[in-house]
């Protein structure tokens, strides 16, 4: 499971990273979505894999849990990256309202003092 | 004690804006006390000084770097102190006059002040790293004191010029500071001083010497560093009275006293800064003549002044380092002066060029005398005090033993270049205030206000009350300056007569020299200006600074090309190569472990995982991207699921939701996706990186899956949750127990990040409604 | 894009799905829940509100400043984190106990607990300051 999960995590970068070096605005918030998914993948696979139960303690049951700390961290990460995306959505959409294009081969040099 | 000297300018620095509420356009005077009181602790501390006294206090400020707040209080800085104090005494009530109550007062005096605190620093600093911090400082504030007038483009060339020189010169210092910490293990001067064997021994010595004097140069204005001076005459005069002649230019000289016992005696260092010393004596004084700026010849005047005080270090014999501490001193005196009365004839008249002035002894009378009395001061005319430190000038170039050419030219060398100095003093005097007026000045002259002249008064006394009483002041502060130099008791008595002498001789041709050269003054100033020199030190400077920006803006435009792309390109060629390589050498080590089994529906759901991305890669259609997209996170989530994280798989569920309607809320705003081609090159190093990245972030995670360096933290929670948080559900107490102070900032970015979206909605741009 | 049906279903749904979303931060620090997840089920609850009536109906349902919610909701949290500070304590340690109430029998209360309240009041003001804004825009 552990080298599937390696070889997914390593697709979502590859594309994620892909996407990010477009042109478009929009292509490289796609890449970032790809990218963290595959990060959150990435930490929760470090953890191990299915070694115990999920980390809810049970009376009378001492373990194997799951590790608890990644999962601990990608739930900040999760909420973090929705406020994230939000907030590069809003801003790709204020500069396309601006210049009127989203292409960053156009957005290039372009000064908001101008 | 000390630590109040250095702090208390910078206090009250500090207060300016306040006094200057209260105390409006008097400022100047409401901060005169503070330097008086310093000024008066300090000469009451002259009789315990001058017995060989030190007084020291240390705070150690950074053990780790060696770095202590030590200060001490000898000879050498003792004189020094009361110079700064003194004259920055007198500088503060010139101001008040000079400046008038339009003038950004308060930047002014704060920078003044903050300077007067620097510079005590300088010279009070026991260790040479807090040296270099305060060295720096003042030069700092000279660069904003040059700069005071900011809206004039000299002013700011000026202050470019001279930071960039002094701020080198003091990072080329540092340097040899560093060299001197791995020769002996201390910055302390005092142990640097005992370990003197094995500087003087190691083969790092030479460049010890000259990094070091590289930034005694810059700072004192030596050849070939010189050319900063004259452009920082930009100043406001009252600044170029007490930093650009009087104190600030003297820390090279400073800093040369001060290592003279610990790098001096050596033949790099005699011929190294004799040579340099005599270099600038000439420069300045064959340049000062043909100058029609007053101001400008001042400074080419004090360029060759600081050249000869530089030239008797290099000599470095207890004799010469007293006639270099005895001529510093009347130096300070007599140059400051001419500065203020300088600022004076500027302020009065309205111009400082010397073609429209002249016969002005009528009309001020008081600043002829004043003027006169230094002038000759720092012409060597007995029975003034620049008399006397010039004898001992002549009377140490003759007694540089066996250096070969370089001794027996350098008595030359002196005469020659007094020659000039008693030219261009002359042309202070006569020049200026005798003589019909040459020209129309733009104002009408008149005397200056009593209380201006007090302060160049007070000096002009001074050098007449040493030139007749010197061991009043060589017993009480040359003397005891000279013995921390040199570290024997020196006790000489100075007089005016000593008999027929060399000295002597050389003087007398020197004024009969010098008469008859200002006799033929106008033929000189006309040959020497009409001598052009195309290859000057300014002219590397201009070119140098031209190229070097050009240089640096053709290569930055070069690789900054304002392509979000490119830089990603950076950044991700950088960690691929830097991590693959570590990879290549470090490889090995595996454990092997017990994998998790899959599940056939987990390929599946895999399988459908890599489908969804790939169509969010591919597609050409936002909506159906945005739709895998969602498709991919949903994805995520059973997987949480199947890795037995049920609260992961609730919050991505519920995120992907409000994403999902997010991004639809926000695409009424954006285009289409209609895809444009990339050329193939471009294509080619894309999918060659993202191919990479991948590769590396696969490797990675299977590396990183078999590689243990530390027992892992997790257990810790397990064990705990239940019993210090309370909990069961072992994610959530980390969350808010063990580690509330991370969730704490998480929820704070979370509400920054709202602001942010917030802000940028409510912006308004030039398209927007 | 008004829909009978949807806004029929939501506005009897919105109360289960709240109450379900209370019962998740509650009961959060025992079994999986806690104030991300509540704070973004009750987004989640006011965002289907919202798509069901428009804007104009759902500030009149629940005229609430949502942007409000983040900075009371981030002091909650640090003032929770101060208190044992009084008690010569390290910044955000956390206290619980048990107490027995007359009706619920005994049930089990932390300090980390009004930590979490926080958190949760944090989620739902950024989540739901962010949707606001875009759909008034």
């Amino acid at each position: 499971m552990e080298v599937l999960m390696a070889l997914v995590i390593g697709f979502l970068f590859s594309g994620g990273t892909y996407l990010l070096l477009q042109r478009r605005l929009i292509q490289v918030i796609f890449g970032t979505s790809l990218i963290s998914h595959g990060s959150l993948l990435l930490v929760l696979t470090l953890g191990r894999l299915k070694t115990g139960r999920p980390p809810v303690l049970i009376e009378g049951y001492s373990g194997p849990y799951v590790d608890p700390l990644p999962q601990a961290l990608n739930l900040t990460a999760i909420v973090i990256g929705f406020a994230t995306t939000a907030f590069i959505l809003v801003l790709a959409s204020k500069v396309y309202q601006e210049y009127e294009t989203d292409d960053l081969e156009e957005l290039r040099g372009v000064d908001g003092d101008e | 004690m000390l630590f109040a000297l250095v702090l208390a300018p910078f206090v009250l620095a500090a207060l300016v804006p306040v006094v200057r509420k209260v105390a409006g356009p008097r400022i100047g005077l409401y901060t005169l006390p503070l330097p008086i009181l310093l000024f008066v602790y300090l000469l009451s501390k002259t009789a315990e000084i001058s017995q060989g006294k030190v007084i020291e206090s240390a705070w150690e400020w950074v053990p780790s770097l060696g770095l202590s707040f030590a200060l001490r209080l000898d000879g050498w800085s003792l004189l020094f102190t009361l110079l700064v104090t003194g004259i920055g005494s007198l500088v503060l009530l010139y101001s008040h006059f000079y400046l008038g109550p339009d003038e950004d007062l308060t930047k002014f005096y704060l920078y003044l002040l903050s300077f007067m605190g620097s510079m005590l620093g300088v010279v009070l600093s026991a260790n040479l790293l807090l040296t270099y911090v305060f060295w720096e400082l003042t030069s700092f504030t000279s660069f904003l004191l040059i700069g005071f007038w900011s809206f004039r483009e000299q002013s700011r060339y000026g202050a470019q010029k001279a930071l960039l020189i002094t701020a080198f010169g003091g990072f080329v210092m540092l340097a040899g500071f560093a060299l001197i910490y791995l020769v002996t293990g201390s910055l302390n001067i005092e142990t640097v001083l005992a370990n003197k064997g094995k500087i003087l021994s190691s083969p790092y010595y030479p460049y010890i010497l000259l990094l070091i004097l590289v930034g005694a140069f810059t700072k004192s204005a030596q050849v070939p560093f010189h050319i900063w001076l004259p452009n920082a005459m930009e100043a406001p005069t009252p600044i170029s009275a007490f930093l650009h002649s009087a104190t600030m230019v003297k820390a090279g000289l400073y800093l040369v006293g001060r290592l003279l016992p610990i790098l001096g005696g050596t033949e790099l260092w005699f011929h190294t800064v004799t040579l340099v010393g005599a270099a600038t004596m000439v420069t300045g004084a064959l340049l000062a003549v043909k100058q029609d700026d007053l101001k400008a010849l001042l400074a080419y005047s004090t360029i060759s002044q600081l050249g000869l005080i530089m030239l008797l270090f290099g000599i470095g014999t207890p004799f010469s380092t007293a006639a270099a501490v005895f001529h510093l001193f009347n130096h300070a005196a007599f140059k400051g002066a001419l500065f203020m009365v300088v600022g004076i004839i500027d302020h009065e008249t309205g111009t400082r060029d010397i073609n429209l002035l002249g016969g002005l002894a009528k009309k001020m009378p008081l600043s002829a005398v004043i003027t006169g009395l230094t002038a000759f001061s720092m012409a060597g005319v007995p029975p003034l005090a620049g008399f006397l430190s010039k004898e001992l000038f002549y009377e140490a170039t003759l007694e540089t033993g066996t250096m070969g050419l370089v001794s027996a030219s350098l008595p030359w060398i002196a005469v020659g270049a007094s020659v000039f100095t008693f030219i261009y003093s002359a042309l202070l005097v006569l020049f200026v205030f005798f003589g019909k007026q040459r020209g129309e000045t733009p104002k009408h002259p008149h005397e200056a206000p009593g209380l201006m002249l007090v302060g160049p008064g007070l000096l002009a006394a001074i050098t007449v009350i040493v030139g007749l009483w010197p061991d009043l002041f060589g017993g009480s502060l040359i003397n005891p300056a000279v013995t921390t130099i040199t570290g024997k008791a020196y006790d000489v008595h100075y007089h005016l007569w000593h008999g027929i002498t060399t000295p002597l001789l050389m003087s007398s041709i020197t004024v009969a020299l010098g008469a008859l050269g200002y006799t033929l003054v106008g033929r000189i100033r006309a040959w020497f200006k009409s001598v052009r020199a195309r290859v000057t030190p300014n002219y590397f400077y201009d070119q140098g600074l031209r190229l070097m920006i050009a240089g640096s803006r053709k290569l930055t435009s070069r690789y900054m090309t304002g392509l979000l792309r490119d830089y990603i390109v950076y950044i991700l060629a950088t960690l691929v190569t830097l991590v693959g390589y570590t990879y290549l050498i470090k490889a090995g080590g595996a454990r092997t472990l017990q994998l998790a089994r899959i599940n056939p529906y987990e390929l599946i759901m895999t399988g459908l995982l890599v489908a969804a991305a790939l169509i969010v890669i591919r597609t050409h259609s936002r909506m159906v991207g945005v739709l895998a997209l969602g498709v991919v996170g949903f994805l995520v989530s059973t997987l949480w699921v199947v890795f037995r994280a049920p609260d992961l798989a609730l919050t991505q569920l519920i995120v992907e939701t409000i994403g999902l309607i997010l991004f639809l809320l926000v695409f009424q705003y954006l285009p289409s996706l209609s895809r444009s081609t990339e050329p193939p090159g471009k294509k080619a190093v894309n999918l060659a990186i993202s191919a990479a990245v991948g590769i590396l972030m696969a490797v990675l995670t299977i590396t990183a899956l078999g590689t243990r360096l530390y027992e892992p933290i997790s257990a810790f929670y397990v064990d705990n949750s239940l019993k210090l948080g309370g909990g069961r559900n072992i994610v959530n107490v980390i969350l808010v127990d063990f580690r509330g102070l991370d969730t704490m900032g998480e929820i704070t970015v979370l509400g920054v990040a709202a602001m942010g979206v917030f802000a940028l909605i409510k912006l308004k741009g030039k398209n927007m409604q | 894009m008004k829909s009978f049906i949807l806004e029929t279903v939501s506005k009897v749904v919105l109360f289960v799905i709240l109450i379900f979303s209370f019962y998740l931060l509650l009961r959060g620090h025992n079994a999986p829940g806690g104030g991300f997840i509540a704070g973004l089920m009750t987004s989640a609850t006011f965002i289907l509100l919202y798509l069901a009536l428009g804007p104009g109906a759902r500030k009149q349902i629940l005229p609430l400043n949502f942007r409000a919610f983040i900075p009371v909701g981030l002091l909650i949290s640090a003032l929770t984190g101060l208190v044992p500070l009084a008690g010569g304590k390290p910044f955000l340690t956390s206290a619980f106990g048990y107490a027995d109430l007359p009706v619920f029998g005994e049930i089990e209360w932390a300090t980390a607990m009004l930590f979490d309240f926080g958190v949760y009041l944090v989620v739902v003001g950024v989540t739901m300051s962010i949707i606001s804004v875009l759909g008034e825009e």
